[in-house]
Formats: C-alpha cells, sequence, structure tokens
C-alpha cells in the first residue's frame, strides 16, 4: 500500500479499521470460500475412492483369521522356536487338538487350512482330514496328530502355521514376486517353472511397450499430416482419429473380433485372395497378436493429439530455415523438427503406457493365454480363486507402478495440461 | 498440397510413400468401426461378410439381429439400467465437480495442485484398481450389487473430467466481469447466475457428457461392484462376447457408433460456442 499518506499515516477502509486488517481479513474468508467449495468432492472422492484403496492395501498384508481361529495354538507357537529343527513340544499339539476340535463345531477350521493351501498346497485337504478326527484324538497329541498325517511330524509346517500366525504377512508380496521361504527361514526365489508373475509382470510390460512403440510408429507420420495440412482438410481427417476414440472399447474390441478370428473377414478375404487355403487360416486372436493389435487401434489417439498438438505450435519457418542455412531436408528434420517434438513424444508414449499396462478388457476378450495381463490375473483372483489378498498384492504392486509413471508423467506435461479434445 | 516443379524424384517418393503410409493408418483407425456396419445387417449368424451381402443380394441382408436387441430382455434391462446409472452418477458428478473448479479456480487456495491431483487420481489410477478395491470395500459394506454401488462408483470416475473441463473453461474467464459486474451494483448471487454461469456452461455441459460417456462405456467397475440385476450395455456386450457370440451384438454396436457420433458434434458445437462467449471480452 504504497499510498498510505492520509492524515494519521495509516489508510483506514469507512468503518475505521486499518487497511491492512481488512484485506487481511477478506482474503482469509475468500480463501475459506474456495476450500468449502472444494470440500463436498473431496470428501465424496476420499470415500467412495481413497477408501476402498486404502482396504485394498490393508487387504494385501492383513492376516488376522490364522490367529484368530487357532487362538490356543498361535500364542504358543510364538514362544517355539523354529530355527532347532525339533517339533514344537507337546502343548501346542494339544492346544492345536483343542483349536481343531473347536474350529471343526464352529466350521472355521477349514478357512485356515484354505488360506495356508495358498502358501503351500495340500494344507487344506491337511486341515479337513485333521478337523473330522480331532474329537478323537488321545494324548499323547503328537502321536496321534503324526498317526492322522505325517505331515504333522514336518517342521516345516508348522514353520508355516508360526509365520502366518501373526496379524500382518507379507507372504502375499512374497506370492506376487514369485519369492519363498527357504527351509531355514531365508527368502528366494521360486524354481524357473514355477515363476507366474514375474513372467507376468515382464509380459505386461513388455507388450506395452511393443505397443507404445508401434502407437509411436504409427502416430508420428499422422500428426505430422494433420499439423501441416490446411485447418479444413486436418478438421476433417481429424474425425477418424476422433470417432474411434469417441466409439466405446467394447464396440471396438467386437469389431477386431469379428476382423480377426478364424473365420473372420480378413481371413475369408486372404483365402478368397488365395493367399492362404482355407486349411490354412491365421490364428489372429486369442493370442498376444490379438491384444497387441486390438491394444493398438485403441490407444493410438492417445498418441496422436498429444503429438499433434506440440507439432502445431512448431510454426513452418523452422523447418525453411534449416532448409534455407543448407540441411538436407534429413538433417532439417533430426536437428530441428524432431527436438521440438520430444516433449509430445513423452507426453503421449507415457500416456499409453500407463493405460496399457493396467488394461483389462480387451485382453480379456482376445488374449486367450498368452496375451493377457497384469490385470487379468487381478480380475482372475478376486473372482475365480477367491484369493481376494494375492489380488490386492497384485494390485498395489500395479499401482506402485501406475504412480511412478505417473509422477514421471506429471514431470513432463503436468497434470493442469492434460486436454481430451 | 501439390509438390513444387522442383523436387527431385527422390523428394516425390518419399513424398508419396509418407501420404500412403498416412492414408494405412487412417484406414486402419476407421475401417474397423465402417466394417462393423453391414455385419450388424447378416442375416446368418456369421461375423463375417457372406456371398451374398458381397452380391448386395437383399436376401443376404436383414434386420433380426436389431429385432433381437429390442425384444430380448436382458438387452432392453441393459439399456434401462445403462441409462438409469449414467443419468444420476452424471448429475452428481456434474454438481459436485463444478462446485470444486469454482474452488479450485481461484488463485489463493492452499495447496492447489495437491488437491487437484487427488481429485483427478480416479482418472489415473487403473480401472481394474479402482474395481478391486470398489469390490472389496463395497461387499464390505453391503453396496456390491446395489444400484447406490454402481452409481457412486461411476460418479467417483467421472469427476475428474468435470473438474478439468470446468477448470479450463475457468482459466480463460476474465476476472474483470465479475468485478464490473458488481461495480454495476449486482450482488454475488445475481454476478453468479448472471454472468458466472452463462459463460461456463458450456465447459459445465461438456464436462457433463464426458461424465455421462465415462459411466455409459465403463464394464471393468460395473462388472464387479454391479451384478445381473445391474448390468449395462457393456456389461451386456462382455459377457455377451465371453459366451453366446452373436452378432446382436454387432448390431449393438452399430448402434454405439452413432451415439458416438452424436456425442462427437455436440461436443464439438459446445467447443465453438464456448471459444465464441470467450471472445466477448468488452473492448
Amino acid at each position: 500500500m504504497t499510498q498510505s499518506v492520509a492524515n494519521s499515516g495509516v489508510m483506514t477502509t469507512a468503518d475505521g479499521t486499518p487497511l491492512k486488517v481488512s484485506l487481511a481479513r477478506a482474503q482469509r474468508r475468500s480463501k475459506i470460500r474456495g476450500t468449502l467449495l472444494v470440500v463436498p468432492l473431496f470428501a465424496f472422492i476420499l470415500i467412495t475412492f481413497f477408501v476402498p484403496i486404502f482396504d485394498m492395501l490393508f487387504r494385501s498384508v492383513e492376516n488376522q483369521m490364522v490367529a484368530e481361529i487357532m487362538k490356543n495354538t498361535a500364542p504358543l507357537l510364538k514362544e517355539w522356536d523354529d530355527r532347532t529343527g525339533e517339533l514344537p513340544p507337546e502343548e501346542v499339539f494339544a492346544a492345536a487338538k483343542f483349536d481343531f476340535e473347536e474350529g471343526h463345531a464352529a466350521k472355521t477350521i477349514l478357512r485356515v487350512g484354505r488360506r495356508l493351501n495358498y502358501e503351500v498346497p495340500g494344507f487344506s485337504s491337511l486341515f479337513r482330514k485333521t478337523a473330522r478326527r480331532a474329537k478323537n484324538f488321545e494324548p499323547p497329541y503328537k502321536d496321534a496328530f503324526i498317526d492322522r498325517d505325517k505331515k504333522w511330524g514336518q517342521v516345516e509346517t508348522w514353520q508355516l502355521i508360526k509365520r502366518e500366525a501373526g496379524a500382518f504377512t507379507i507372504s502375499y508380496y512374497l506370492a506376487a514376486l514369485d519369492l519363498r521361504y527357504a527351509p531355514d527361514g531365508s527368502l528366494g526365489i521360486k524354481d524357473d517353472k514355477a515363476r507366474i508373475y514375474l513372467k507376468l509382470f515382464w509380459r505386461t510390460l513388455s507388450l506395452s511397450a511393443f505397443i507404445t512403440v508401434l502407437c509411436l510408429l504409427l502416430a508420428y507420420p499422422i500428426a505430422h499430416l494433420l499439423s501441416t495440412l490446411p485447418l479444413r482438410t486436418s478438421n476433417l481427417l481429424m474425425i477418424l482419429v476422433l470417432l474411434p476414440f469417441w466409439t466405446s472399447l467394447l464396440v471396438r474390441t467386437t469389431a477386431w473380433i469379428a476382423l480377426l478370428q478364424q473365420e473372420g473377414v480378413i481371413n475369408d478375404f486372404l483365402v478368397a485372395l488365395g493367399l492362404i487355403g482355407n486349411d490354412g487360416r491365421l490364428a489372429m486372436i486369442h493370442n498376444a497378436t490379438g491384444t497387441v493389435v486390438a491394444m493398438t487401434h485403441i490407444l493410438l489417439p492417445f498418441m496422436v493429439l498429444p503429438l499433434y498438438s506440440v507439432m502445431k505450435t512448431i510454426p513452418p519457418s523452422y523447418m525453411r530455415a534449416a532448409k534455407n542455412l543448407g540441411a538436407t531436408p534429413a538433417v532439417a528434420f533430426m536437428r530441428v523438427y524432431f527436438p521440438n517434438t520430444v516433449s509430445g513424444i513423452g507426453a503421449g508414449s507415457i500416456l499409453v503406457f500407463i493405460i496399457s499396462i493396467g488394461y483389462y478388457i480387451t485382453p480379456a476378450l482376445v488374449g486367450g493365454t498368452d496375451g493377457t495381463l497384469i490385470s487379468n490375473f487381478i480380475a482372475y483372483h478376486m473372482s475365480v480363486s477367491l484369493n481376494w489378498g494375492l489380488a490386492a498384492a497384485l494390485g498395489v504392486l500395479l499401482l506402485v507402478l501406475v504412480l511412478m509413471l505417473y509422477y514421471l508423467y506429471d514431470k513432463i506435461v503436468g497434470v493442469d495440461n492434460m486436454k481430451f479434445v | 498440397m501439390a509438390l513444387p516443379a522442383y523436387t527431385t524424384p527422390g523428394e516425390r517418393i518419399w513424398f508419396y510413400t509418407y501420404r500412403i503410409f498416412c492414408g494405412l493408418v487412417f484406414f486402419f483407425l476407421i475401417a474397423p468401426i465402417i466394417v462393423i456396419i453391414p455385419l450388424s445387417f447378416n442375416a446368418v449368424p456369421f461375423f463375417t461378410f457372406t456371398e451374398e451381402m458381397l452380391r448386395f443380394d437383399p436376401a443376404g441382408y436383414s434386420l433380426r439381429w436389431y429385432n433381437d436387441f429390442f425384444t430380448n430382455l436382458n438387452w432392453q434391462g441393459a439399456v434401462k439400467n445403462s441409462v438409469i446409472i449414467a443419468f444420476f452418477s452424471t448429475i452428481l458428478a456434474t454438481l459436485l465437480g463444478t462446485v470444486a473448479a469454482l474452488g479450485l479456480s481461484r488463485s489463493d487456495l492452499p495447496f492447489k495442485s495437491a488437491i487437484m491431483g487427488l481429485l483427478i487420481s480416479p482418472m489415473i489410477v487403473p480401472l481394474i484398481i479402482s474395481a478391486a478395491g470398489m469390490y472389496f470395500f463395497y461387499s464390505k459394506i453391503g453396496l456390491q450389487g446395489t444400484f447406490l454401488g454402481v452409481i457412486l462408483a461411476h460418479t467417483a470416475l467421472g469427476t475428474p473430467f468435470v473438474v478439468i473441463t470446468v477448470t479450463a473453461t475457468l482459466s480463460g474467464f476474465d476476472q474483470v466481469l465479475i468485478r464490473s459486474s458488481a461495480s454495476l451494483g449486482a450482488n454475488p448471487t445475481t454476478t453468479f447466475f448472471r454472468i458466472i454461469v452463462p459463460l461456463i456452461l458450456p465447459g459445465v455441459i461438456s464436462g457433463a457428457l464426458f461424465a455421462f460417456i465415462t459411466s455409459f462405456d465403463e464394464v471393468v467397475v460395473v462388472l464387479f461392484v454391479g451384478s445381473y440385476e445391474q448390468r449395462t450395455i457393456p456389461w451386456q456386450m462382455f459377457s455377451g462376447i465371453r459366451e453366446q457370440i452373436s452378432p446382436t451384438i454387432l448390431a449393438v454396436a452399430t448402434m454405439l457408433v452413432c451415439v458416438s457420433i452424436a456425442l462427437l458434434t455436440a461436443l464439438e458445437l459446445l467447443r465453438r460456442r464456448s471459444e465464441r462467449l470467450r471472445g466477448m471480452t468488452p473492448q
């Protein structure tokens, strides 16, 4: 307030408060008003979206069931030293007998069996078998258990129960990363044949990278064409990019099924041309090819649009100037045009990559077995195998990956610059 | 754009290769969408062109799959559910999103970019993760398999689009207009309804259209949060493709293409109108 040279030296408002105080008050009010406007949506997103995500985070480590149902055995096992290679003492077996008996009556003990079965196959049947007879076990219980199934005489069995009797577990993450406990309690990677998820993550990343590169190769020339043609023509051609963009992805996936399947349009066409025999129809769907073709088609507009918006800002005079200074078209392109489009390439590529690593619908419909991605396994564990903990752990890992990429995107493009048309 | 007379043969070849390549990419983009339209009029339950169709024999074409769509209760229920769910989630998303965008466009809001990041995160998080989280949590609180659950989920997915479009409209908004309105004697309410609302309306409507299409097209979340009772058109298409594939799906797809053409036109008209309105700043 430079002009505050009134009579008293301080400028005041009509009611006598100093201008500074009044301004501060007005600014505070405006800040509060702004915050109040954002609060409803913030609360809504928090409840309907963030709480579920945090619930999933919690579910991926939560493990109270074993300790809750085997409530007598669990505390005793905690005191047992599993590194000595000896079986737990008789009192643990006695407690286990009690838990099995009670759990059988309440029909809960089999849930523990199913839970432990995720870690080591065979536990479900071991628990079912033992629960049926636990009522009739006579002391010494150790021998009674081992009589029922010799697995109870193995230290590994008890090590597993001890490990999963804690309130939290990292075993879902270990499973999601194909790691396992060695008998001595150390962590190791699974055998090559047993590795599922590392291969799956790798396939997801490599297919996504391949799709991204393919999109870039297809999108770069047409974005360039769109940005250099006269507006009337380019607007018309833009419809060819925007119409697929706005068409339901299920429609586009359906279209690719109609085109690619064995009795589909492309195979019929090739047979009619005589390029392939009727019995040599190409398998282009329900495999990785189907996923790549359909996803490239679906994600191409996401690459064209950012590239186009960057190329639009490059004045044509740059290229003319470069050629005027003696550059051949190739040199002018590499040294002048291309460097100017790098931000668009970065934005489009990260966007396409982020979308494709989390893609579910298209791989589920056209992916077969070798064209499915990590999301398909998350869905499988959610609705078929019902191993929700593993689904949550895989989801969290995928989320971390996406958030890291998104951070990169934010650094390159800025969230506020996101546009759709 | 004709080539100048002085171009070398090499440049000519390069130019035409480039043009042909671009033509092929455009063909790749549009052909799959065009090809399903004639296929949906197929007289036989195949996903390919029959000989009758290629000879343009009227017997090769029929409306039986459209007829099936309009008489089949599965599809009719799906249309009804899609409209109900999209309608309510659009209204909710537009209201919440517009109000929040008004707050976000104030320059003095603390932690603005952090809040913005959180508010648009439903758009960034892969749908399968949102679907998994919502499925686990909504089943716990009894919202899984209810219309309310699906509507809330779709609202959460739709709001980022409203927030972004309305914020973008507001960023081109001339703040002087508010002061002029006040100096001409309007109170804040009058200013809001007579000055701000007409100017941001195109942004709000296009945000609402985005929210509508998000819900109308969404399939992953509805597959998990919803059940058969809440089946939407995409839900029905997904299970149709998985189980009993019939050209009815192609008929539905053709109709959806028409819907997206209508939407695209509407958005383009809105964009033009918004640009015209913004150009109306007093000299």
